[in-house]
């Protein structure tokens, strides 16, 4: 665990730089992280974004890339060209979740 | 009479009756047991059916067999779970009820999930080796295959046995070496994680013996379709990746009652506490084995770890105490590298597979995350132990916990 600073903010974050606490997140905070992995946000990722924070809220757990694909209705090409080559972790590091645990 | 009733009768489900039955009085409780299939296979034997280790008949025998005396085995198939209702239908309109539900009904590979996977090619140009059939024609197709290029893709995680695919491409390796045409086949291991293998330090440890093997790695490979008359893979990031024999490893499913009952994830899972396995919204619905989703591996060490916490909570539980130990995600597996060597592998939900000995600190007999001829032995052994220990429920002597007394720490890198 170690603390970095985004958008003026102190954020708790792992190994990986996930970050650790979800209700240290906010939008400019997610302005950063996108930054940090080279990722322009726009209207379409904020939807995505939004799905993430949303679901997680209720379920609990990060989805994983199938639940965003088939519970938030956004196919999986369009998620490979907003968040390339690592969507599901991409995602997930933008909406400062946690990297989904689905792949075991 | 209170009703116990276990859906499915494979490695979770046989346990949890041979476990229980024992303990739950026969003049108050009875026990039932669901299962479409008259037979039992062992699973895990799939693997060596390709190479002519093990012939088929070494994997099969009668479900019967191992249900034990005073639970009565119903032949069928689940077609709805009304948990309100406290009742399970069959596809043939039977009905029966119950008091407590244990789900065990484990997941199935799908390639028709994949376009163009389940085309005219299969069994041809396209194999699988997670199915008894898929197994048996794969062997046919080696027994004459003049070489070319090889390719392991794993569809999408989770499946069962993640290290299956692994040992497969390691077996091969040795197959077509001891046939002294190794020269004519490139290997390549096709895959939608970062690397060999989901944690990282047996994924470092896994991947040199890739270098060393001439195994290639096409790692972050999430499928989109297979074009099966070109013979080429394509990711949705559109790369791709040509080949002349492609060994799949479809997705992986949970049963379709699953989700229809309202119980499931995206994948038929059923969703489960992950240290009880109680269904979520239900008191009285269990899921066990594969069928359940929980964040560790699809294996049988898994669910005879998980139905070993199981069976002393749901003593617990049905005279409303509660339910005290917690499944920790436990799992260890053999892993076949090839010409009569294994390594062994020991991890639950928060340890990653380290390298040490088991299941004795220092002593072992296994060594974890190395190479040894006594961990293949110990593969080996295990089809006798899943069949006359395992199955029957009889203890074997390996604590449930994982324990980190043994292993040696790695940095990660």
């Amino acid at each position: 665990m170690a603390l970095t600073t985004i958008a003026g903010t102190d954020i708790q974050v792992d190994g990986e730089g996930f970050m650790v606490d979800p209700g240290e997140w906010s939008e400019e905070v997610c302005q950063g992280l996108a930054g940090n992995i080279g990722v322009e946000l726009t209207e379409d990722h904020w939807q995505v974004i939004h799905f993430l924070r949303k679901d997680f809220e209720q379920e609990g757990v990060t989805p994983t890339l199938r639940r965003v694909t088939k519970a938030g209705g956004f196919p999986t090409k369009q998620l490979f060209t907003l968040f390339p080559k690592k969507p599901a972790k991409k995602m997930a590091y933008c909406a400062g979740l946690q990297k989904p645990v689905g792949c075991v | 009479m209170k009703k116990l009733l276990v859906l499915g009768a494979g490695t979770a489900g046989t346990m949890v009756v041979n476990k229980l039955r024992p303990r739950l009085p026969e003049s108050e409780w009875s026990i039932t047991i669901v299962d479409p299939h008259t037979s039992h296979h062992y699973q895990p034997g799939y693997l060596f059916i390709p190479f002519g280790i093990y012939q088929p008949d070494e994997v099969v025998k009668p479900t019967s067999e191992f249900i034990p005396s005073g639970v009565e085995y119903v032949n069928g198939e689940i077609d709805l779970v009304e948990g309100e209702q406290n009742r399970v239908i069959l596809t043939d309109g039977r009905v029966l009820d119950y008091e407590f539900l244990v789900i065990a009904t484990g997941a199935t590979p799908r390639p028709e999930e994949t376009p163009g996977l389940d085309g005219p090619e299969y069994g041809d140009t396209i194999h699988d080796f997670y199915t008894f059939d898929g197994a048996n024609a794969l062997a046919d197709t080696l027994e004459t295959w003049d070489g070319g290029r090889l390719v392991v893709n794993i569809v999408e995680m989770p499946i069962k046995c993640p290290v299956a695919p692994l040992e497969f491409i390691f077996l091969a390796d040795a197959y077509f070496r001891e046939r002294g045409m190794r020269d004519r086949v490139e290997l390549v291991f096709v895959t939608p994680l970062p690397g060999a293998f989901t944690k990282p330090v047996a994924s470092r440890h896994l991947g040199s013996m890739f270098d060393e093997r001439k195994i290639a790695l096409e790692a972050d490979f999430f499928i989109e379709r297979v074009d099966g008359e070109s013979q080429m893979l394509v990711s949705y990031d559109e790369r791709e990746v040509p080949y002349d024999l492609l060994v799949t490893v479809p997705l992986n499913m949970g049963a379709d009652f699953v989700t229809k009952s309202g119980l499931g994830d995206e994948l038929n899972f059923v969703k489960v506490d992950k240290g009880t396995f109680l269904a979520n919204d239900f008191d009285n619905i269990f899921a066990l084995g594969d069928a359940a989703n929980l964040p560790t591996s699809k294996a049988g060490s898994v669910a005879h770890f998980a139905v070993e916490v199981f069976t002393e909570n749901f003593l617990r539980h049905i005279k409303g105490l509660p339910m005290t130990e917690m499944f920790d995600g436990h799992a260890n597996c053999f892993i076949e590298t090839g010409s009569g060597k294994g390594m062994l592998i020991d991890f639950n939900y928060d340890t990653e597979p380290l390298p040490g000995k088991y299941p004795l600190p220092g002593i072992g007999p296994f060594s974890l995350l190395k190479e040894t001829e006594l961990n293949h032995w110990g593969k080996l052994m295990f089809k006798w132990v899943y069949w006359n220990m395992l199955l029957k429920g009889k203890p074997l002597p390996l604590p449930h916990e994982m324990l980190m007394a043994g292993k040696i720490a790695e940095v990660d890198a």
